[in-house]
């Protein structure tokens, strides 16, 4: 028998028609909902039930890690590693520890943000069904698309396909597998 | 939008356009002779450049006008000059991000662009000014055999980080943002290499609500860091100065003085460049007049800032009643060095002061000559500051000029043609413009 | 041969007599000496430095030579420290009367003469039939064999030989025998600088040829007439010392202690620059002033002149002394004056008393009654009555005065056979040139301004195949002793053969024979000369005065890089030499510095460019000899201008006319900023006042301690005179790079220590505007603003104090230097040491690091001695005691301006040092802190420039 699509697509012309129909798939149940967009639009991850990210909190601690860290490695290095006389400066002269700690801090903050985000976001995947769906390489340029994936619980092809024809799409495909 | 004003994107555009347009530029445009020609032109500076180096690593910092007193000439001072120009992408895209200001959309990509290539070309010279610089990697912290360690009070050290740390920064903010528009371009490609090309530099993007969402986030968090960091690195590299006890460079207002300074020149670049892009790529829709008048506006600002940091320079010469500051401050109005001292005065003080009419702000040629003007201006700051310090200090005895040689020209001159043909490049390979941030704009000035 | 000495002895040697540093340091090396040339006899022959040698035996300590350096045919007795058996680095011998333990700055360069890569190293003969016209052809390589037959097969008669100045007695008792083989041979003489009319001015007073012997310790009033007793003359080193050491009681604070100096000079001189009284004149308005002042004690005397105006002041002052010190006056003339003007003041020191006191006078060293000049030989040669002329170690093709057309001359001589160092001038005419060997490679002897002999002893075997000039002569007489050994030994038996043994001994240890200067003469009463009627000069034209170049000297010394290298103390002015103006001159002929101008003289011109040099006399450009070299080798060809071409004779006068060629030319120079520009760097105190004390500045820290030793120096301002022994001294020791015109041009010459000059020295009111000297080398600052800056810290601080710089970790940026106020560090900006030429390496401290390009260096205050001092008191498990550690500097300095030591040491010479009323630290408002300090420099209220 032919294999079950990986999910049910529908093409919107318009932001506003794409956040009512996640909303309306959300409603209905469907947690897995995926809705894709050619700019962040306002509220579509909300409609689907996306809660935030954790992002900020671990962008400080990768900040205050990155300072003590660096502040640590001067310490080490001009205290106990091979402490020498320079310019009758104090072996430990933390004025002078700051402006590298401060450095360090920024850079291991935005590391964590950039690999952060990429890891959130399971990317780099370059192999996903949504990219053989018809008309999706206008998602990243003038439509609206919202996929209801078949294995996600609340699925029910006749429910399911149903429910996006009462969001008049502009067309409504089978995403295979 | 404010009253009556230009808008930062005139009307009449849609997603589907703007998208087209942009990713025109990089995917379907044909090549054109005035840009074939820059191309090549700035690739012969470049290999020159090159050549230059090779012979450096040769001979040694001899081939140089640095002398003793004078031990930094016009390495340092290219230095500075081009951190400084680096300051202004990261300024517009994070600061003016952080303020809401619409009108950075249409011009953060190329700024952060030429950022991060100023910034290169700036990290490039003090690693070819060391007297051996295959030992570069030695101001870098790293387990060694004979337990040696960077010197943790040199301002130089601080500068390794801060460069460093900016460099980084700025590519991954720029990537970051560039993301879905890599990803617009994998779907536009006419042919299977681009596609395959911009596909994975896309990581596989495809623009799901909850990855925008978070994107959105990133870039907010990447933004709000950057911004300390861009005060943070032009301060240090001015401590690389004020730490010193030389008169002209041992002085609390330096790290200020020098962040004004850098976005001075920065703004100054960014007009350098966008005027001529956008009369080349027909893009006078987006890159509008609107945003010309801003620039020319933050120019006029940060200008006043920097006039006052002369101003303060030699109060604080006579204020503080210190014979060498005093004998200082004389001999850049009277010294060897007067001209340089004076033409800078002219480029940073009074010519700028035209843009206080709005007939100048709104004149695209004399933006761009005056944009020249004061990139001339601030790179004979920087090397006031480097050199004339250092050619008339403490002992008289010592006193001595520094006298650039044709290399310290040739390197000037190729650094500058290796940035412009990297931006040149840049222009061709990349989104020159964020779409989707275009997208956004459309969308906001739809609803109005 | 026998180990050397342990050097516990040594030590005891200084511990027990309670010697001061620099006796130490003779007594030291004395013993080394003995030990090496105990056993010399049978090692010099076929010895060779020692190529492996046993580890006990070097241990890097130096082994040092006690042996003279001959300049001018006088001998300077020196320590040649060897290292590893090669020569490296000169100390004076504190034994030796010209010395005390000091040198000028030739003697320090003497050493790269020897490892000279351009050296003549083998025997050469012409490719050219003999009696045709010369003209530069090419020397082919041939071997000594091969000479002497052709002298042997030479043609009979007609020989003349052609020397320089000669004091040693075994050279000319050989001369002698070889001019008694042939009756009709003739000796003549050629010293380019020397002095005729000072000759003949002793000749004229007394009936007989005098040298002068000064006695500075002796003298209340000094009284220099275009003389320059500093700088000038064998003795000149002797000279300062006794001057500086007198000078003591004055720096305690006794304002009347010290002698008062007073110096009439046509162009500025060492002495000058520190008199209390000085005048720039012309050479005739010197010698009016000298008649006028005579004419005080000679009333038979005629004095035509009035006084000048512009002088009055000087001269009463000048009057008044001379009556006030009586006996204890010292008048001397120099350069420039006549005859008459010397015996003048001949008779004048005997009328005051001074002769036997302040003024010896003995008979001439170099005297050569059966010698001729010059002139005389120039005449028999272009007369064609020369078949054979041996030049033994003289240059006359570059070095006679033009007048004479020597080139010329020299080819009209049928067989012309040189004998010299170098392939020079005069060698590139002859048909034979013989290689001789350096002073240092060769047993001979000679003696210095009193007269005392030094046997000279080899330090190392010949390098190359020489032979020592008494070797030569023997070969040419036939004589049946060939080796220099055997003759020296041969000459000295007869005079001492009771304990010859002991003798040969005993003076090769000291480095001077005991009791061997010439006896003071007591002369009849002078002859008052009757006054020269010296013809008045056309109004256009100036008095060119020829003076020896300040580094090439006669032209000797052209290819020394150290020398050419070296700032010339009023200009600083390196690889050059210039025709100097007097500001007023200058503008009368609407000249600056660096117009290239054609100077003409008896038909005769060269273009020369000009310096303007303030206190130079208006009226009289002064020409420095010894520049535009054509053979002198890769270093001095063609270094400045010739001014031989100008000479019409033997005089070192000339009048000349100057023409603007609207040329230019580039000087290098190394200070461009005469002016303090009122930063007191330089400071003066008057007698018995004191510097107000410096406060004691706030730490920010708690400062380091230096648990065992804290090295300090103190330079006496006051003693110094600005002789730049201490930088050549500084660049021997420390293997510092020669790095040529351009790079000096450009701001980059490497000297560790600087010797500043100051041309507005002293509180305007009181006493304005004398010259000073400062020496500056690094300040080895306790809060080092340097160190702070230098990104992976290459320049630290040491348990000791010293402020080090680790060469091998510096990446070179730089910044160390341009945060350093006092501005010594210096940078190879280039490859600037030699690491091609195999025999400067041979000449460099085995203890030093030779610099790569691209690192930062500076003064280290000789840590390598220090180190030294330090692994010996380990080994003898005695604990270092003040004066144990000398540096390079402190070790050469005539005038001991230079105190290094530990101040952690209560008792030591630096703490006292500090502790005096004119201590003070330069810049030291900047809170450096540093450890080099100075002494200032002690002016009288009633000095006048």
């Amino acid at each position: 028998m032919a294999e079950a699509p990986w999910g049910l697509m529908a093409e919107y012309e318009t932001p506003e028609a794409l956040v009512a129909a996640a909303q309306a798939a959300h409603d209905a149940g469907h947690r897995h909902a995926e809705a894709y967009a050619p700019y962040p639009v306002e509220g579509l991850a909300e409609a689907l039930g996306f809660r935030g990210s954790r992002l900020p909190a671990f962008v400080l601690a990768g900040g205050v890690l990155g300072g003590l860290g660096g502040y640590l490695l001067q310490w080490y290095a001009a205290v106990r590693s091979y402490p020498v006389e320079t310019g009758a400066r104090p072996l430990h002269s933390w004025p002078m520890f700051v402006p590298v700690s401060f450095e360090t801090t920024i850079l291991c903050a935005c590391l964590v943000a950039f690999f952060g985000v990429l890891l959130a976001n399971g990317l780099p995947r370059l192999a996903h069904p949504i990219f053989d769906a018809p008309d999706f390489e206008l998602a990243s340029r003038n439509r609206f698309f919202l996929v209801l994936r078949t294995d996600d619980p609340a699925f029910d092809t006749a429910r399911a396909s149903a429910l996006l024809d009462a969001t008049n799409p502009l067309r409504r495909v089978e995403v295979p597998r | 939008m404010s009253d009556g004003d230009t808008p930062v994107l005139r009307p009449g555009w849609g997603y589907a356009s703007v998208t087209d347009k942009i990713a025109g530029l990089v995917l379907t445009r044909p090549l054109r002779w005035p840009w074939l020609a820059a191309f090549l032109a700035t690739l012969a500076g470049t290999l020159v450049y090159l050549g230059a180096m090779t012979f450096l690593f040769i001979k040694g910092v001899g081939i140089w006008g640095v002398d003793i007193p004078v031990g930094w000439g016009f390495a340092l001072a290219n230095f500075v000059w081009w951190v400084g120009i680096g300051h202004a992408g990261t300024f517009i895209s994070a600061v003016l991000l952080l303020l809401r200001q619409k009108w950075r959309t249409s011009i953060n990509r190329f700024a952060e662009a030429m950022t991060l290539f100023a910034a290169g070309m700036a990290g490039l010279f003090p690693i070819l000014h060391l007297g051996r610089p295959w030992f570069a990697y030695w101001l870098a912290p790293y387990p060694d055999r004979m337990n040696l360690w960077p010197q943790w009070r040199s301002p130089l050290v601080w500068d390794v980080f801060a460069i460093g740390t900016y460099l980084i920064v700025s590519a991954l903010f720029w990537y970051l943002g560039m993301l879905p528009d890599l990803a617009t371009l994998r779907d536009r490609a006419p042919t299977r290499a681009k596609q395959v090309a911009y596909g994975l530099l896309a990581l596989g993007w495809r623009g799901e609500s909850r990855h925008w969402a978070r994107h959105e986030t990133a870039y907010l968090l990447l933004a709000g860091l950057a911004t300390p960091l861009v005060v943070s690195v032009h301060s240090v590299v001015a401590m690389d100065f004020a730490i010193g006890n030389t008169p002209g460079y041992h002085s609390t207002i330096f790290p200020p003085y020098f962040v004004a300074g850098a976005l001075f020149s920065g703004f100054a670049m960014v007009l350098t460049l966008a005027i001529p892009l956008r009369r080349a790529f027909a893009l006078e829709d987006f890159i509008t007049a609107r945003h010309l008048d801003n620039a020319a506006k933050v120019l006029l600002a940060t200008g006043s800032l920097v006039a006052y940091g002369y101003l303060v320079e030699n109060f604080m010469a006579f204020f503080s009643g210190d014979r060498y500051e005093i004998a200082m401050a004389v001999d850049r109005w009277t010294g060897a060095y007067a001209p340089v001292y004076w033409a800078m005065m002219a480029c940073n003080v009074v010519l700028p002061q035209v843009l206080w009419w709005r007939a100048a702000r709104r004149s695209t040629l004399l933006l761009f000559a005056l944009s020249i003007v004061v990139n001339l201006g601030m790179w004979m700051e920087r090397l006031t500051i480097v050199v004339q310090s250092t050619s008339h200090d403490f002992m008289p005895s010592a006193w001595g000029l520094f006298v650039p040689t044709r290399w310290d020209w040739i390197f000037l001159a190729g650094s500058i043609s290796m940035f412009a043909w990297l931006f040149l490049t840049f222009i061709r390979l990349l989104p020159a413009i964020s779409i989707s941030e275009m997208r956004e704009l459309v969308k906001e000035q739809a609803d109005g | 041969m026998p180990p050397p000495p342990p050097p516990e002895q040594v030590i005891q040697l200084h511990r027990g007599a309670g010697l001061d540093r620099r006796q130490a340091l003779a007594v030291m090396a004395a013993g080394l000496a003995m030990a090496s040339t105990a056993c010399s006899p049978p090692a010099r022959q076929q010895a060779h430095p020692w190529v492996n040698p046993p580890e006990a035996r070097t241990g890097g300590l130096p082994l040092y030579y006690a042996t003279a350096f001959v300049r001018d045919g006088y001998a300077h007795g020196v320590l040649v420290g060897t290292q590893e058996g090669r020569p490296i680095k000169i100390e004076g011998n504190a034994a030796h009367p010209s010395s005390l333990g000091a040198t000028d700055v030739f003697a320090q360069a003497s050493v790269l003469q020897l490892w000279d890569p351009d050296r003549s190293t083998t025997p050469r003969q012409r490719l050219a039939p003999v009696g045709q016209a010369r003209g530069p052809a090419r020397l082919a390589a041939s071997t000594w064999r091969d000479f002497e037959d052709a002298w042997r097969a030479r043609r009979p008669g007609g020989l003349r030989v052609l020397t320089g100045p000669l004091t040693s007695p075994t050279e000319r008792a050989l001369l002698a025998a070889l001019l008694a083989r042939e009756p009709e041979a003739r000796w003549h003489v050629h010293a380019p600088l020397a002095d005729v009319a000072a000759i003949d001015g002793a000749q004229l007073a007394f009936g007989r040829p005098l040298a002068p012997v000064c006695h500075f310790d002796q003298a209340r009033c000094v009284v220099a007439l275009g003389a320059d007793p500093f700088s000038d003359g064998p003795g000149a080193v002797r000279h300062a010392m006794d001057w500086s050491r007198a000078r003591a009681a004055l720096r305690e604070g006794q304002a009347d202690a010290a002698a008062t100096l007073f110096a009439a000079e046509a162009t500025p001189g060492l002495f000058g620059a520190r008199a209390d009284h000085r005048v720039a004149l012309s050479p005739a308005r010197i010698e009016a002033l000298l008649w006028r002042v005579a004419a005080h004690w000679m009333p038979e005397v005629a004095t035509d002149s009035a006084p000048d105006p512009r002088t009055a002041a000087f001269e009463t002052a000048l009057v008044a002394a001379l009556h006030s010190a009586g006996p204890q006056s010292l008048v001397l003339t120099g350069p420039g004056l006549s005859a008459e003007a010397h015996a003048l003041a001949l008779a004048l020191n005997q009328r005051l008393g001074a002769i036997g006191r302040t003024l010896g006078l003995i008979d001439p060293p170099d005297a050569a009654p059966d010698a001729r000049t010059l002139p005389e030989l120039a005449e028999a040669l272009h007369a064609g009555h020369v078949e054979t002329l041996l030049v033994l170690g003289c240059n006359p093709a570059y070095d006679a005065p033009a007048a004479l057309e020597m080139p010329l001359a020299l080819q009209r001589a049928r067989l012309l056979i040189h004998a010299g160092g170098q392939l020079d001038e005069t060698a590139q005419l002859s048909d034979w040139h013989l290689p001789l060997a350096h002073a240092y490679e060769q047993w001979s002897d000679a003696r210095s301004h009193d007269g005392s002999v030094t046997l000279m002893q080899p330090a190392i075997s010949p390098l190359y195949d020489t032979r020592s000039l008494a070797e030569l002569l023997a070969s040419l007489a036939d004589d049946p002793l060939r080796d220099g050994h055997a003759l020296l030994q041969r000459h000295w038996r007869d005079a001492h053969a009771d304990d010859f043994d002991a003798f040969w001994r005993t003076s090769l240890r000291a480095g001077v024979v005991a009791g061997s200067a010439s006896p003071a003469q007591s002369p009849a009463l002078a002859r008052v000369p009757a006054r020269a009627t010296a013809p008045a000069p056309a109004p256009a034209t100036l008095t060119a005065l020829f003076v020896p170049d300040g580094a090439a000297h006669d032209g000797t010394f052209a290819n020394n890089g150290w020398l050419q290298e070296l700032p010339r103390p009023f200009n600083k002015l390196t690889w050059d030499n210039a025709a100097l103006l007097s500001p007023a001159t200058a503008a009368r002929l609407g000249l600056r510095t660096g117009d290239i101008v054609n100077v003409a003289s008896a038909g005769r011109a060269v273009d020369a460019p000009v310096w303007v040099l303030a206190r130079q006399a208006d009226d009289v450009v002064t020409l420095p000899l010894g520049g535009g070299r054509r053979r002198a080798g890769r270093v001095g060809d063609g270094v400045g201008f010739d001014a031989y071409a100008l000479r019409p004779g033997v005089s070192l006068t000339a009048p000349v006319t100057l023409r603007g060629t609207g040329r230019r030319h580039a000087f290098a120079v190394t200070q461009h900023e005469i002016a303090q520009h009122g930063r007191e760097l330089l400071r003066t105190v008057a007698a018995g006042a004191s510097l107000p004390r410096e406060p004691e500045r706030p730490r920010l820290y708690p400062p380091f301690a230096s648990p065992e030793h804290a090295w300090a120096m103190v330079i006496d301002l006051d003693a110094c005179i600005g002789c730049n022994a201490c930088t050549i001294a500084c660049q021997a020791e420390n293997n510092i790079p020669v790095v040529g015109k351009s790079q000096v041009a450009k701001g980059r010459e490497m000297h560790w220590i600087r010797v500043d000059v100051h041309d507005d020295v002293g509180d305007a009111h009181a006493t304005p505007n004398l010259t000073g000297f400062q020496p500056v080398p690094c300040m080895h600052c306790e809060e080092a603003p340097c160190e702070v800056v230098c990104p992976v810290g290459a320049t630290v601080h040491d348990s000791e104090g010293l402020n080090v710089q680790v060469y091998n970790r510096c990446v070179g940026t730089r910044f160390c230097s341009n945060n350093c106020p006092y501005k010594v560090r210096r940078f190879n900006f280039l490859q600037y040491a030699d690491e091609t030429t195999e025999a400067l390496k041979a000449q460099r401290n085995p203890e030093v690091t030779v610099r790569q390009r691209g690192v930062m260096e500076k003064c280290s205050y000789c840590v390598q001695r220090i180190a030294r001092a330090r692994q010996h008191a380990q080994r003898t498990g005695e604990p270092l005691v003040d004066g144990d550690v000398v540096t390079a500097c402190q070790a050469v300095c005539p005038t001991q301006a230079i105190r290094f030591g530990d101040l952690d040491d209560a008792a030591s010479d630096v703490t006292r040092a500090r502790a005096s009323p004119r201590h003070y630290a330069m810049l030291g408002e900047l809170n450096t802190k540093p450890r080099t300090t100075y002494l200032a420099r002690v002016v009288r209220k009633d000095e006048t420039s």
